[in-house]
């Protein structure tokens, strides 16, 4: 009993080291946004002008919302296509499987600026005017491989036998789908929604090049680097973060998380 | 119907807005600014300057994913040990920093390495002496770990998570100790997991630029950077976009040997 | 059963393309009346001061969409991309020429642009774009080095300091082309926009030696300001707006215009092919140079204004700061950059074996 607890307090003490790792910059940025100083150089003293300043921003409050708009429309339809591309991948032949697979390291290993480039061509291309909806199709573009490769590997693991089963026991295809496969693999949906949203949320250069006139969030911290990035921006990553930890402490109360 | 067009319309996303504008970058490549047809793109990029780069953007991928899986393996493993009644919670506590902005939290990270930054302030009132950190090959790789660790545990963690703790139990009732425990029944069954996670973590990292550029303070030039300079910098889309199918080929090929070690590999591999 | 299933799916997914296209290809209806106007202002971020755009929305009824770039050449990108988005972009001097030269700008009316006659005599009927045909100066300011009085021994004055041995990792050089290599050239007294590949490989030579030799601590552009005001470096190649804003946080700082010369750069307000709205834009350029409207632009970015009126407004301690009002014998041995596109071939593999060095 004693080991067990020394291994558990020990496996606490990792996850410890690891999660500041993870939140020490987070930390800086949270102290940044209270700081007089526009530089990030100086602390000249604690504020909250920044937090003022930032709600009377038109522009970052609709790249705000254009940023939510397609992160979330994005997080949703690669989910979707995502999982049922790897479901059929998992029933095909492997060399069709392989082509698709290997399909989907494309977004992943092509540089985000020749991805947005090309992207960028192509939609001059086919004369299709670039806003926030094309900037919609790009992100679903580069976000759904991050499903697909996190359903994947649980799909791997469930035992094949259980679909044909549900078939036999008079199952439709359908029916098996929602009731033996979905809730088998549906960590692996959450990690892959989790992923992709991460993925569309900060993503700057692909955007940039997919959209004319609708703006994101990063591509406002980006464009303001040149004048020196104002904490306003380090205010709105603190008030997302709070949010953000607020939704999560909500959650794990009624502790839904768990079961999924 | 069979089950494998659940596939199509991933198939159709894919085709439309991976594999055509890819062709642009092909046309691009094998072509002169006017348009003709050439392969000096190609023959450009196979001077030695230019493979240095290529083989430290290789060489410093390979340090990030092979320290992001020296972290963030035993961390999935433990989030997934039954230790933590809220582990599921603490999963999404490790992409959170994700959210934030990337240019923002590479700045946070700027501040922390700086010669007079957070940590050397610290170090100095501590009484040791200051270190060198920003500019070097180190903070681009710490950067690098930073940014794609998430991307190494979770796969790990989902895999791990619905392992059979049954067969653990039996491992350990037949006299394995937790080492053998851990090479022996753990590892064999989260390959998959390991798998997704090294794809996940070495393809984007082989092409980052933004950190590399911040970190290093422009002293590191990697094949990101090089793209990004010749797209923006030179608008020069021929090279730019050979040098960006170079690297394509090279990353995909890596990727399928390591899919060649992964044992029961049905939807992966190469052509 | 699993034909409608993949029917549904099929058609959802046509559906979404569909009404994607649906919405990106909605204009914003054509006949509008004109006090409906909206004119797309592409521009550097924060680099006008957003009460300038109330008040011109107020006068003229005109709405205005503040969209940003972070750098010359991805606008010059986004131009290509978005023929007949943006009303009114704000290229530097060396883009401008390139576009003129591509015939990517409309010629501007004059007529509705009389207050160009408040612009500084110096700054008007530039080489880049004679009769200032198709643009007008916004702001301006000059290439020099910051440098930390702290950490120097002697006040700066040449770009021999950059290649100095006693500031040995001490110093921040610029990660873009021009301005690197153009210091490069100054510092050997060649013109920066030399196109003679004997000068292009004396001054690569120079600066590939100056990294081997350790002395360049980092090549930033953004950074390089916060850095300073940090005290990371004694010597900076930087810009004088971004000088302005370092100096302002640390008054070690100081900034000079090496005595060899340097670039004068001036960001212009220009009117991309395919606008629907010329004359609007030509009223909001126009506003622009009004002498109260750009006092409250120099007051907001703090960058030096080429209005004559604001000028002739500056305190006696900004009219003594020679990053906000530079010297007539400095802009005297100051030149813009031409565009060198058409020879980037001789400039690609100067610059790269320059990154490349180790």
């Amino acid at each position: 009993m004693v080991r067990t607890h020394r291994a558990k307090a020990l496996k606490g003490a990792y996850l410890a080291l690891v999660l500041a790792f993870l939140y020490i910059p987070i930390v800086i940025m949270i102290a940044l946004s209270f700081n007089k100083s526009v530089s990030r150089a100086e602390w000249t003293g604690f504020t909250l002008d920044w937090y003022a300043k930032l709600f009377q921003s038109k522009q970052i409050m609709a790249a705000l919302r254009v940023t939510l708009e397609v992160a979330v429309l994005a997080t949703a339809v690669s989910t979707v296509i995502g999982t049922l591309g790897a479901i059929g991948m998992q029933a095909m032949n492997t060399g069709m499987a392989n082509v698709l697979v290997n399909m989907s390291y494309l977004p992943m290993t092509t540089p985000d600026i020749v991805t947005g480039v090309s992207l960028m061509l192509m939609f001059v291309f086919t004369k299709v005017p670039m806003g926030k909806w094309t900037m919609l199709m790009a992100h679903i573009a580069f976000d759904t491989p991050y499903v697909l490769f996190s359903v994947m590997p649980k799909l791997r693991q469930m035992n094949p036998n259980l679909y044909e089963a549900a078939l036999d026991l008079g199952c439709s295809p359908l029916q098996a789908l929602y009731k033996v496969i979905l809730p088998e693999i549906s960590p692996g949906i959450v990690t892959g929604a989790l992923l992709a949203f991460t993925m569309s949320l900060d993503d700057f250069v692909i955007s940039y090049f997919t959209s004319n006139t609708d703006q994101n969030l990063a591509m406002i911290v980006y464009s303001a680097a040149r004048r020196g990035v104002e904490p306003t921006m380090y205010a709105l990553s603190t008030l997302m973060f709070v949010a953000i930890m607020a939704l999560l402490l909500a959650v794990n109360r009624r502790s839904g998380l768990e079961n999924i | 119907m069979k089950r494998s067009w659940y596939a199509s319309p991933y198939a159709l996303w894919m085709v439309l807005f991976t594999v055509v504008p890819l062709l642009f970058v092909c046309w691009y490549a094998f072509t002169t600014p006017s348009g003709a047809f050439t392969l000096d793109n190609f023959s450009k990029i196979a001077q030695p300057m230019y493979l240095l780069v290529l083989w430290d953007s290789l060489r410093l991928a390979l340090y990030c994913t092979a320290l992001c899986l020296l972290i963030g393996y035993p961390t999935a493993y433990f989030l997934a040990s039954r230790d933590f009644s809220r582990a599921q919670s603490l999963v999404v506590l490790i992409i959170v920093p994700m959210w934030m902005n990337f240019l923002l939290r590479t700045y946070a990270m700027m501040t922390l390495l700086e010669d007079n930054g957070v940590l050397n302030t610290l170090m100095r009132a501590m009484g040791l002496p200051g270190m060198k950190m920003i500019g070097t090959e180190g903070a681009v790789v710490l950067g690098m770990v930073y940014n794609y660790l998430p991307f190494m545990v979770l796969p790990i963690y989902t895999v791990l998570k619905k392992m059979d703790y049954s067969v653990i139990e039996a491992a350990q009732d037949l006299g394995c100790n937790p080492l053998q425990v851990v090479s022996r029944v753990v590892l064999p069954m989260s390959i998959p997991g390991v798998v997704s996670g090294i794809t996940m973590v070495f393809m984007p990292a082989v092409t980052t630029f933004s950190i590399s550029r911040l970190l290093s303070s422009g002293m590191v030039y990697l094949v990101g950077d090089m793209i990004e300079d010749y797209f923006i910098s030179m608008n020069n889309r021929n090279v730019g976009s050979s040098i960006s199918l170079v690297m394509l080929v090279l990353i995909i090929l890596s990727i399928g040997f390591l899919r060649k070690v992964d044992p029961d590999s049905e939807g992966g591999g190469l052509w | 059963m699993k034909k409608t299933v993949v029917i549904a799916l099929a058609a959802v997914l046509i559906v979404a393309i569909g009404v994607g296209v649906y919405f990106a290809t909605r204009k914003p209806s054509e006949d509008r009346p004109a006090a409906d106007t909206e004119l797309t202002v592409y521009n550097w971020f924060d680099y006008i001061d957003p009460e300038v755009l109330n008040l011109f929305t107020e006068q003229t009824g005109i709405k205005v969409n503040y969209v940003n770039f972070t750098q010359n050449e991805d606008m010059y990108a986004k131009l290509e991309a978005g023929a007949g988005t943006y009303d009114v972009v704000f290229p530097s001097e060396y883009m401008i020429e390139r576009l003129i030269k591509e015939d990517r700008l409309e010629e501007l009316n004059l007529e509705n642009i009389p207050n160009l006659a408040n612009v500084l005599d110096n700054l008007r009927d530039p080489s880049y774009d004679p009769g200032n045909a198709h643009s007008v100066p916004y702001m301006w300011g000059t290439l020099g080095i910051l440098y930390n009085t702290e950490k120097v021994s002697e006040p700066i004055t040449s770009w021999r300091s950059l290649f100095d041995e006693q500031y040995k990792g001490q110093v921040f050089m610029m990660n873009s082309l021009r301005d690197t290599l153009g210091l490069g050239l100054k510092t050997l007294g060649y013109s920066m926009n030399t196109r003679s590949a004997d000068e292009l490989r004396e001054a690569c030579d120079l600066l590939v030696k100056q990294k081997q030799d350790g002395m360049v601590a980092g090549n930033f552009v953004d950074e390089t300001k916060d850095k300073m005001v940090a005290g990371e470096a004694a010597l900076a190649v930087i810009y004088s707006g971004d000088a302005l804003y370092a100096m302002e946080k640390n008054d070690k700082l100081a900034y000079v215009v090496p005595e060899e010369g340097s670039n004068i750069w001036v960001d212009g307000m220009c009117i991309p092919k395919g606008t629907q709205h010329k004359e609007a834009a030509e009223t909001f350029i126009n506003f622009m140079c009004q002498p109260e409207i750009a006092q409250m632009n120099m007051d907001y970015i703090y960058y030096s204004s080429p209005i004559k009126q604001v000028v002739e407004n500056l305190d006696e301690e900004q009219a003594a700061n020679g990053a906000l009002n530079p010297p007539q014998d400095v802009i005297a041995r100051c030149e813009y950059y031409n565009d060198i596109s058409d020879a980037m071939d001789l400039y690609e593999g100067i610059w790269m074996e320059i990154r490349m060095a180790r």
